[in-house]
């Protein structure tokens, strides 16, 4: 593949989306950086990436909680890539998360503190050079809090909210920044559930959409992955909370 | 759990391993366990006794050197991802089987052949080094020079030395994606093998059989020749495509068949008009996509769907040279007449295999498809008393009824392969289905 001097960073590089996405940049001839928490695992899907692509692949360790690391790391990562893209989150247990304190935060820094400072961060250095593309991936979790996920969904309600507010202020400082809902993606993390096969995407799926919205021929701010999201959301989001509250969803 | 051939179906506790540094653990905390990579065997062989370990998480390449053209996996590698990155950079696996939905794992496992096995041998053969996880989870690295013995048990040892934690294999150079195809027929048994054989030069050569036709153009067939093309047999394509990717168009059948959808007289109708076609093209060559010439079946998602509920058989024998006209053509003349035989019949050369219980054996080797129905085991019962007294013997990973007794005769390093499993203490902790039905 022929190098095309563009670099990605792509924070979350052991989860399947994120090593699926990270896959279709170096496909397309892009250098990449990828970030995880365990420097052996992220250095397995660097070597599977240079491999399969030949392209230019860099691991870097680091803890999406550990933010007093950020900028130390931002640092290290040079030149500045052009597109940065955070696939991080961890479901965790809803019960869990009712009974511990200590879970729930872990839920909700995992899902939203950490993601949301990251590309906060690299927001303003893209917008200090005028150019760069973010991509945080938020969940449809986060459009409606619901019973059985509500700690997860409050965080990525928690990163949507950023991402808009990150977008909205960058819109004149040539900064675009996407919030990508997946949906249900069939991965580690969904291992074990049933999911509906009509609402449910590959994680290759879901990396090249992120890739054509980002940096191919298509538009958009919020995207759903699949487009059978938007209308079933729009319903979710519109039922009356008194109804809604009685809902076992 | 089934395999491919939805026959027969066995209870079977299965575990995921995700990551290669739990293999070690996994693999040495129980006994009675087989790993699986992508389930295409056909019968029982990627059952465990108790556990079914599967390994296609462990789907991470290695490293490439571009020196040798020699590349290193992890077990559960798909040989389509393999073809993916390789073939628009220049390289070809060395040998690959009828469907690239296999894992690296699972090929050595079965030691595959493909069109070229005459010339090129099994996948085995150009298997370098592996990094087996054996019974008490060690990691042993085997090759020819290295544990030499362990290493030829695991090629085609159906899993039952050790997992695969990584394979390293050499690739071969093409300068095009595509393949010259001529097609040979021939109007019956004895001139089909005299053709085959006059086309072991050829670098792929495979003969499909109309294995209902009976009498005078009993063995009837089709030889497919192929060669890599070069870029002077494409150039009158677009550069674009000199390395065209896999055929993306998938259909898959969405319901089983009823069980009777194949018939004696629809497959003998297909039979006539496939063999007519292809002798009416036969006189040119033709240029073919990779991925029709080599995987054509691959283009049907889920075809053994075809065969309804109860699944289906496929038998592959191997027989020598010495007495394969008389041999193949009693055995031919006993499928035309049940008339249970599919379209699906495939006739090939082979010369040796490398492992200890590796298929290949120098001869021709006959494949096809059976509905699963009471009256057909009995039938290759009988075929299989045919195989034995010629000398030769049954596939494993496509096996799913064989009597431990035409096993034992067809394959004379059992002897040498469990003593690689006595001695590795493969013997208590490794056991499949397939392992346990024929006290291997």
């Amino acid at each position: 593949m022929k190098a095309i001097g563009k670099a990605l960073l792509l924070i979350g590089a052991t989860s399947d989306i994120g090593r699926a996405t990270a896959l279709v940049y170096a496909e397309a001839g892009w250098d990449i950086h990828l970030v995880g928490r365990r420097r052996e695992l992220v250095q397995r899907e660097a070597d599977d990436i240079v491999t399969r692509t030949g392209a230019a692949v860099t691991a870097h360790e680091l803890d999406i909680l550990d933010i007093d690391r950020f900028e130390a790391f931002l640092s290290t990562v040079s030149p500045l890539p052009d597109t940065a893209v955070c696939v991080v989150g961890e479901l965790g247990e809803q019960a869990r998360a009712e009974r511990e304190l200590e879970h729930a935060a872990m839920v909700m820094r995992t899902n939203f503190e950490g993601p949301a400072l990251m590309l906060g961060l690299l927001a303003s250095r893209f917008a200090a050079r005028g150019s760069g593309t973010i991509v945080g991936i938020s969940s449809v979790a986060g459009d409606r809090g619901r019973g059985s996920n509500y700690v997860y969904g409050a965080a990525k309600a928690g990163l949507t909210a950023f991402l808009s507010g990150l977008r909205n202020r960058l819109s004149t400082a040539g900064v675009r920044v996407l919030t990508i809902k997946p949906g249900f993606v069939r991965t580690r993390m969904t291992d074990g559930m049933k999911l509906p096969p009509v609402l449910t995407a590959a994680p290759a799926e879901v990396a090249q959409r992120i890739f054509a919205v980002a940096d191919g021929s298509k538009g958009g701010d919020v995207v759903y992955v699949r487009r059978i999201w938007y209308p079933l959301m729009a319903i979710i989001r519109s039922i009356p909370e008194p109804i809604f509250k009685r809902l076992r969803l | 759990m089934e395999g491919w051939g939805r026959y027969p179906r066995h209870e079977s506790e299965v575990l995921v391993c995700r990551l290669p540094e739990t293999l070690s653990g996994t693999v040495s905390s129980r006994a009675g366990l087989i790993a699986r990579g992508n389930g295409r065997s056909y019968g029982d062989a990627a059952i465990g006794e108790h556990l079914t370990l599967t390994c296609g998480a462990l789907s991470r390449m290695k490293s490439f050197d571009e020196m040798n053209a020699s590349l290193t996996v992890e077990g559960g590698v798909m040989l389509s991802d393999i073809l993916r990155s390789f073939i628009p950079r220049g390289y070809f696996p060395p040998v690959v089987p009828g469907t690239k939905f296999v894992t690296i794992g699972g090929m050595i496992a079965s030691d595959v052949h493909g069109k070229n096995h005459h010339r090129d041998g099994g996948f085995g053969e150009h298997v370098s080094e592996i990094k087996l996880v054996v019974a008490g989870g060690e990691i042993v690295t085997c090759s020819r020079a290295k544990n030499s013995e362990l290493f030829l048990a695991t090629l085609g040892g159906m899993g039952l030395t050790g997992v695969v934690a990584e394979a390293t294999f050499t690739l071969r150079p093409i300068t095009t994606g595509w393949i010259v195809q001529k097609t040979v027929v021939t109007e019956n048994l004895a001139d089909t093998l005299k053709a085959l054989k006059q086309t072991d030069d050829a670098t792929y050569s495979v003969a499909w059989i109309d294995c209902l036709s009976r009498g005078a153009s009993l063995g009837r067939s089709l030889i497919f020749v192929g060669e890599h093309a070069s870029p002077s047999d494409i150039a009158q394509m677009p550069k674009a495509a000199q390395f065209p990717p896999s055929k993306a168009a998938r259909l898959s059948l969405p319901v089983d068949l009823p069980g009777s959808a194949l018939n004696r007289a629809s497959v003998s109708a297909f039979n006539d008009l496939y063999y007519r076609l292809g002798a009416r093209k036969a006189a040119r060559a033709s240029l073919v996509h990779w991925d029709s010439y080599f995987f054509p079946l691959d283009g049907l998602l889920e075809w053994n769907r075809l065969y309804g509920k109860r699944g289906f058989l496929q038998h592959q024998c191997v027989v020598p040279d010495e007495n394969a006209l008389a041999v193949l053509s009693s055995m031919l003349d006993r499928f035309a007449r049940s008339g249970k035989a599919s379209f699906l019949a495939v006739l090939k050369r082979l010369r040796g295999g490398a492992g200890l219980l590796s298929f290949p054996a120098p001869g021709y080797t006959l494949a096809l498809d059976l509905p699963v129905a009471p009256d057909v085991f009995q039938l290759l019962d009988e075929i299989d008393k045919l195989v034995v007294a010629a000398g030769g013997r049954l596939y494993l990973a496509k096996d799913a009824r064989q009597s431990r007794h035409t096993f034992e005769a067809g394959y004379p390093r059992l002897q040498a392969f469990k003593e690689v499993r006595r001695t590795t203490g493969a013997d208590r902790h490794f056991s499949s289905q397939l392992g346990k039905r024929l006290g291997i």
